[in-house]
């Protein structure tokens, strides 16, 4: 009951209903249907063959030890976050012995998880690179893309926003032509956000090969490389093949970014673990670029949190407990990579039409199954498996117990829907 | 060249550079009064035993797992900390107008506060709508709201330097009687006065009084939970319908800020909050905090009054929660920081906190002759 007099116009009444996060209303509407074989091949996150979260033995393990150490306490991090996770990080992107970590010029600030590494250095840059608070400056962005990229480029500031060619929808593969092209034209000093390893949502990463020759021509036309790692170790199993890009960029004398996750690899998404690497040419300069990230984090965090970074940094930092992770790390990659090779015999074994080595070749969390979005409606409202508009299919949503029920559903909805 | 070889060096936050002087004085008889911390009577952080208890509680639940939380926040978390503020019977909860952002500390949850409104409030991305913050205030209000997109963040009257106190004719004058947003500020609730309610009245009085306004809340300092980020931004609209619209608008911003919350700090309050055994040991862990504050209040004016120091003092026990304008001018400070080995903020401010059985004669007696050497 609001009494009369109180009865006026609300302050915030033209603000206006915003459209739901669409990965997240894929999972509300899958957690509403009440079908028994509904499958959510939706939102990103690592499920074990009983379709479960996972928790990693090693993590449990630190926890433990964490609860169990009298000697911490809650003060607050420094702003730039906890130095043991920053410097553990940094080192897992770059390599233990990388020559510019020995030179001094790699630093890196504590982010909340990869978004928050990304905005942090969006905002960075919005402030301070190619001129002072040059909104104007290109940044480009795959496509497709993860969904957040744009807007948090767009919301550091960035009016220019755009995409690169990337996916080639015909031959379900990389557009290599369309990447070259664009890196040729985009204007000098534009910035590109290059996904380290297992490309979300498309799951196509350039070879060693490729990434040779994007790196060549953005050295030549001075274009900044503000890489996205969110999946290193997860993708092919090991870390050092998967940061391969970083690493190589870094060897060109790139003074780069780093936005890193440890949301799927430790499988810490709710705690927040992030860490963005900043590669300078040498050590004053990085110093004053790290005194103006401390700004940024300041009006933002202020301070970042520390249970999901001392989790991280112990782990990193002792050598048994490490190889466990790299374990645990192992073993998710591998029961992704045993779907792929499964859903794809399945498929064939179907005579499902069109060809499916897409889903062996590429990596990571995702696959760009090729459906489109009739295809991708039919799966969802007829089979009640859920999957997102573009297609994009997670692998960790297949089990042993569902893996026949998703390819067949895929071969009927290929087979009635075009 | 580098990319960044423009890149002008930042000055390093004051309250933080006080802390690092501290750390590199080597005089052993040194006091912090800076930085904004709870400490014991032997000067050490504190971990309050309710925490420490729902801490073990969180690891031996293997019905846990790290599963990204809501975009808003831990649900149980966002409505308990909203009833700490408003108050358990509060007709606005009952009502369904109010909601809440969990966020990054009490920092993060004006962060985003700021945001909303420079997007949607007072028109579409109103960059100019003026924002008063008090004369003075927390060091990092200016810049919060600056850097929100706000350009015209200005002072209201609020100390009077002269009487110690409030002026109080200087902030009605800036009021003046005209529809003003509310955006409170609640980082000491229960560390003030040792009573939740009491610390919320003003709150729960201006929500009496029809006001639809924000409330950002920290959990760093009554739970001691600084390093684990707990905020809680609290909505107060007219109604539910304005509520979810604010809500989802909300939501695209913390998107695109830090994505979704981190859990264990939210957790921990949330299992504290809704446990009403935990909820009493809580309470009583606060007051532990506000009473060592309060008996220092009480003895620094006493050992001064009793030292005969220049001044009056009256102003250390009327001040409360855990700082205190002295009214050492910049001179004075230096002295002490300098002379004594004692760190205190520019400003004459000092944290009770750094205050102990142990080092509040060397205080006592350093202000005092600070006073009386330096004018």
């Amino acid at each position: 009951f609001v009494p009369g007099s109180l009865k006026k116009m609300s302050i915030f009444a033209e603000v206006p209903q915003a459209p739901p996060v669409a990965v997240f209303k894929l999972t509300a509407d899958f957690r509403e249907d009440t079908h028994p074989q509904k499958v959510n091949l939706g939102v990103g996150a690592y499920r074990t063959d009983d379709c479960q979260p996972w928790v990693l033995p090693v993590v449990k393990k630190v926890e433990k030890m964490i609860v169990e150490d009298n000697s911490l306490n809650h003060e607050y991090l420094p702003i730039l976050g906890l130095p043991e996770l920053r410097s553990a990080a940094s080192k897992v992107a770059l390599g233990d012995d990388s020559p510019a970590i020995k030179d001094g010029r790699v630093g890196a600030v504590q982010g909340l998880g990869g978004t928050g590494a990304l905005r942090i250095g969006a905002e960075f840059l919005r402030r301070w690179y190619n001129g002072t608070n040059n909104k104007a400056t290109p940044v480009y962005v795959s496509a497709p893309t993860w969904e957040n990229h744009n807007a948090v480029f767009a919301d550091a500031g960035f009016t220019d926003v755009r995409p690169y060619h990337y996916w080639d929808g015909a031959k379900k593969g990389l557009d290599l032509t369309g990447i070259m092209d664009d890196l040729e034209k985009a204007p000098e000093h534009s910035i590109f956000v290059l996904h380290a390893c297992a490309h979300n949502p498309t799951g196509t990463d350039p070879t060693p090969d490729e990434w040779k020759k994007i790196a060549e021509v953005m050295k030549r036309r001075s274009l900044f490389a503000f890489f996205d790692s969110a999946y290193q170790g997860f993708a092919s199993g090991n870390l050092d093949k998967d940061a391969w890009a970083i690493r190589y960029f870094v060897s060109q004398g790139f003074e780069l970014f780093c936005a890193q996750s440890f949301s799927k690899n430790f499988g810490l998404y709710n705690e927040r673990v992030g860490n963005l690497t900043v590669v300078a040419q040498d050590k004053d300069n990085l110093t004053r670029v790290l005194s103006q990230m401390e700004k940024i984090v300041r009006t933002t965090w202020s301070n970042p949190p520390s249970q999901g970074a001392r989790i991280v940094a112990i782990t990193l930092n002792n050598p048994e407990l490490f190889t466990e992770w790299k374990g645990n790390v192992k073993t998710m990659a591998d029961r992704v990579l045993l779907m792929r090779d499964q859903l794809k015999a399945k498929l064939i074994a179907l005579g499902t039409p069109g060809t499916w080595d897409h889903i062996t070749e590429q990596i990571g969390m995702f696959s760009f199954t090729g459906l489109n979005p009739k295809q991708v409606e039919y799966m969802i409202k007829e089979k009640h498996v859920f999957l997102m508009a573009s297609g994009r299919i997670n692998m960790c949503g297949l089990t042993s117990k569902n893996i026949d029920y998703v390819a067949e559903s895929i071969h009927e909805t290929v087979s009635k829907v075009q | 060249m580098s990319l960044f070889g423009e890149v002008p060096q930042a000055t390093p936050v004051a309250v933080f550079k006080v802390t690092n002087d501290f750390k590199e004085d080597p005089n052993p008889k040194k006091v912090n009064l800076g930085v904004g911390a709870y400490r014991t009577d032997e000067g050490q952080p504190w971990v309050l035993p309710v925490v420490k208890k729902v801490e073990k509680i969180i690891v031996a639940d293997d019905s846990l797992n790290h599963e990204y939380l809501p975009i808003l926040g831990l649900p149980e978390f966002r409505s308990s900390a909203s009833k700490i503020a408003l108050g358990e019977d509060s007709p606005a909860i009952q009502e369904n107008r109010v909601g809440a952002v969990q966020c990054l500390g009490g920092t993060g949850a004006l962060k985003i506060g700021a945001e909303f409104l420079r997007r949607w409030y007072n028109g579409n991305n109103n960059t100019r709508t003026p924002v008063y913050v008090s004369a003075p205030t927390w060091e990092n209000h200016n810049a919060v709201f600056v850097n929100a997109g706000f350009e015209d963040v200005r002072p209201y009257k609020y100390w009077d330097a002269e009487k110690r106190g409030l002026d109080l004719s200087g902030f009605l004058g800036d009021l003046e009687r005209r529809k003003l947003f509310v955006f409170f500020d609640s980082a000491y609730q229960g560390f003030a006065s040792g009573c939740l309610d009491k610390d919320a009245w003003a709150v729960r009085y201006f929500i009496t009084q029809g006001f639809e306004m924000f409330c950002a809340q920290s959990f760093s300092k009554n739970f001691g939970l600084y390093n684990e980020r707990v905020g809680n931004l609290t909505i107060v609209a007219r109604d539910p319908d304005n509520l979810k619209r604010v809500l989802s608008q909300m939501e695209k911003i913390v998107r695109v800020t830090w994505s979704n919350p981190p859990s264990q700090g939210a957790r921990l309050v949330a299992v504290t909050l809704n446990n009403p055994e935990l909820f009493s040991e809580w309470k009583d862990n606060v007051k532990t905090m506000a009473d060592r504050v309060l008996s220092m209040r009480a003895s620094l004016r006493a050992k001064l009054e009793a030292l005969e120091t220049p001044g009056t003092w009256d102003h250390i026990t009327q001040q409360i929660g855990m700082f205190s304008f002295t009214g050492l001018n910049p001179n004075q400070v230096e002295y002490l920081i300098k002379e004594k080995s004692i760190y205190l903020m520019a400003s004459g401010r000092i944290n009770m906190c750094g205050l102990t059985t142990k080092n509040i004669d060397y205080v006592a007696e350093s202000i005092h002759e600070s006073v009386v050497n330096v004018q």
